[in-house]
């Protein structure tokens, strides 16, 4: 092993890592401001794919606006989910397995409705222009549309900080997760914050689908791969931790990349050895802050 | 689900065993034998699972792991050692079956709610990536074929019957655990986690305990459809295997034990009713796990009671 192939590793693992944390960033959000679980986060990845694929096949459109429609549509159709199902059994008894089963009917819904308008051929996207090329430096080549993911990965990651930390809604967002009674009594309308966190979260998610399109195959089974990974980035991690997803995210990003290298076969069953291994020795994620054991 | 003692119930399961007893003698088409040979292991599977959700609250997507496991114990026996090792691969499941709940049961008890189910999901699908791809030992994706169960139990009318018995008694058998003081202590474990210490019982040690036994009924569901079927696949152990037993019990009642039987035995019906017509059927369960989670979170059996009891009210008020 040189120099080399190490470093080449590293930044394709950060690829990865840069658009499992987009999409378990929103799994982590929903959860964290919602304490809703949305098994269905995976099949807004794939529409956000396929509608960037519409975008730019049939509509000829540019691949960066593309990716803005996968972003709005995704999200649209986030918030739509929130407002006419989910909704409907908050406070219910037992509901955390309701919201599984109920969020699990997305996928089956979604996966289905994907193939009857796109069929179940695979499709490609190619790179957009300006970023079909790769960059060598101190022998290490790298394409540039990997550099430019990893760039708007840590632009998001910024971003989402920033607001969450820093501004109004960020604050509201984060006192929902709190006490929605008591900000429901302060004046704050609970009920659209929630909606409006959901809409983020699957426009995350819709937007890594989309940036991720011209690296892996769109396909309708797309969803459930990346709803798995994305399980494991936040049990990692520690639900409801952003910087959590982020450091979780990295690690099976970096993980994976040298398994595929190494034993390409085995590459799927590390990550799951991963898992076991830090529920073993860290059952409330490696980088949940001591005392948050939710039950 | 509450502990009853009805002897009606009781006359009602009669009728239904003998209802399936009599199916050879109803139909002499095979297909149906295997139909309702398939309504009896689901409904075996679905029972156990709901063993787990409807009773104890630990909702497990990752059942399918020792559902697959019974079946790869057998398939797999039959495939390296040969066609007579049919039983020994069965009680190999149900031995492979209690270690691996054990050693999987002490690890991912240790959190709860979604974040078990997530756990659960997980290791169900490691099981399934290993299957998958270690293809020279399990035959991958192409899965074995022609596993016929040996001596008398290969006639298909007996091994229906052998089916019938096992699956009776051990659905009986959790029946009767429901029933007792170990049942009731489980429903405690669902309702008030937190009292169960109070009367000087673990929350965990009976969700180990439970998560064995349910995970213990699976592996025999899977070993017996290994020979139902003559063939195991990698799907058996996939996560829509999980989904489809969970939608089982919701679809018939996870407050009810025989709930889930009954959704087992609608599903598969609707399945051979309207498989046939529609190559979408994920997205009709998909549609009726929404209707039942939205509209009738009781379930079939329990939304039927609740009108019951609410027609005699409304009876007796007059």
């Amino acid at each position: 092993m040189d120099v080399s192939f190490i470093a080449v590793q590293l930044l394709s693992g950060l690829t990865m890592a840069t658009l499992l944390f987009l999409v378990a960033s929103g799994l982590t959000l929903i959860f964290g401001v919602g304490n809703v679980f949305n098994f269905a986060h995976g099949s807004f990845y794939m529409l956000g794919a396929y509608l960037a694929y519409q975008t730019v096949s049939a509509w000829h459109g540019n691949f960066w606006v593309a990716a803005l429609v996968a972003a709005i549509g995704a999200g649209i159709l986030g918030m739509m989910a929130e407002f006419l199902f989910l909704r409907r059994i908050y406070g219910r008894a037992e509901e955390g397995g309701f919201q599984i089963l109920l969020t699990y009917s997305f996928i089956l819904v979604i996966d289905d409705l994907v193939k009857m308008i796109w069929g179940t051929e695979y499709k490609s996207l190619l790179r957009p222009a300006g970023f079909q090329g790769s960059i060598t430096a101190a022998g290490v080549t790298m394409p540039t549309y990997n550099l430019a993911i990893i760039g708007i990965g840590l632009l998001i990651a910024v971003l989402a900080w920033w607001i969450l930390a820093r501004t109004r809604p960020g604050r509201v967002a984060r006192a929902t997760a709190l006490d929605r009674e008591m900000l429901g009594a302060m004046g704050v309308n609970v009920p659209r914050t929630m909606t409006l966190v959901f809409g983020i979260a699957t426009a995350l998610g819709g937007f890594a689908g989309a940036l991720a399109a011209p690296l892996r195959s769109v396909t309708p089974g797309a969803g459930i791969e990346v709803i798995i990974d994305s399980l494991i980035v936040v049990v990692i991690g520690g639900m409801g931790h952003f910087w959590g997803a982020w450091l979780g995210a990295l690690l099976l990003g970096e993980v994976n990349s040298f398994a595929v290298a190494i034993v390409p076969e085995w590459a799927s069953v590390v990550s799951y050895v991963v898992m076991v291994l830090c529920l073993i020795f860290k059952p409330e994620g490696l980088f949940a802050p001591r005392q948050v054991r939710k039950a | 689900m509450e502990r009853d003692t009805d002897l009606k119930q009781a006359v009602l399961w009669l009728v239904v065993f003998a209802a399936f007893a009599l199916v050879p003698v109803a139909t002499a088409s095979k297909y149906h034998l295997l139909l309702a040979a398939h309504i009896l292991l689901w409904g075996l599977f679905a029972v156990a699972f709901n063993m787990l959700w409807g009773v104890t609250g630990m909702l497990s997507f990752g059942q399918a792991l020792y559902f697959g496991l019974g079946a790869y114990s057998v398939g797999l026996m039959v495939k390296h050692v040969g066609p007579g090792w049919f039983l020994p691969g069965l009680g190999l499941g149900l031995v492979c079956s209690v270690i691996l709940s054990l050693a999987v049961g002490l690890l991912i008890i240790r959190v709860s709610g979604v974040f078990f189910t997530v756990l659960t999901l997980a290791f169900g699908q490691l099981a399934w990536q290993i299957t998958f791809r270690w293809y020279h030992f399990t035959g991958g994706d192409d899965g074995v074929q022609g596993i016929i169960p040996p001596g008398i139990l290969g006639n298909g009318l007996v091994y229906y019957y052998f089916i019938l018995i096992l699956v009776a008694l051990a659905i009986w058998l959790m029946h009767r655990l429901s029933q007792s003081p170990m049942g009731v202590l489980l429903r405690c474990v669902r309702q008030n986690p937190s009292r169960v210490p109070f009367l000087g019982q673990s929350v965990r040690f009976s969700q180990l305990r439970i998560y064995v036994v349910s995970s213990f009924f699976a592996a025999l569901a899977g070993s017996l459809m290994a020979g139902a079927d003559n063939s195991i696949h990698t799907d058996m152990l996939y996560w829509t295997t999980s989904g489809e037993v969970i939608l089982m019990s919701v679809l018939g009642g996870i407050g009810q034990f025989f709930g889930p039987f009954i959704g087992a035995g609608v599903l598969i019906v609707l399945q051979d009713v309207m498989g046939a017509k529609t190559e979408y059927w994920p997205l009709m369960i998909g549609i009726v796990m929404m209707v039942m989670v939205l509209l009738l979170p009781r379930g079939l059996v329990g939304e039927f009671q609740a009108l019951r009891v609410r027609l005699k009210s409304l009876v007796a008020s007059r």
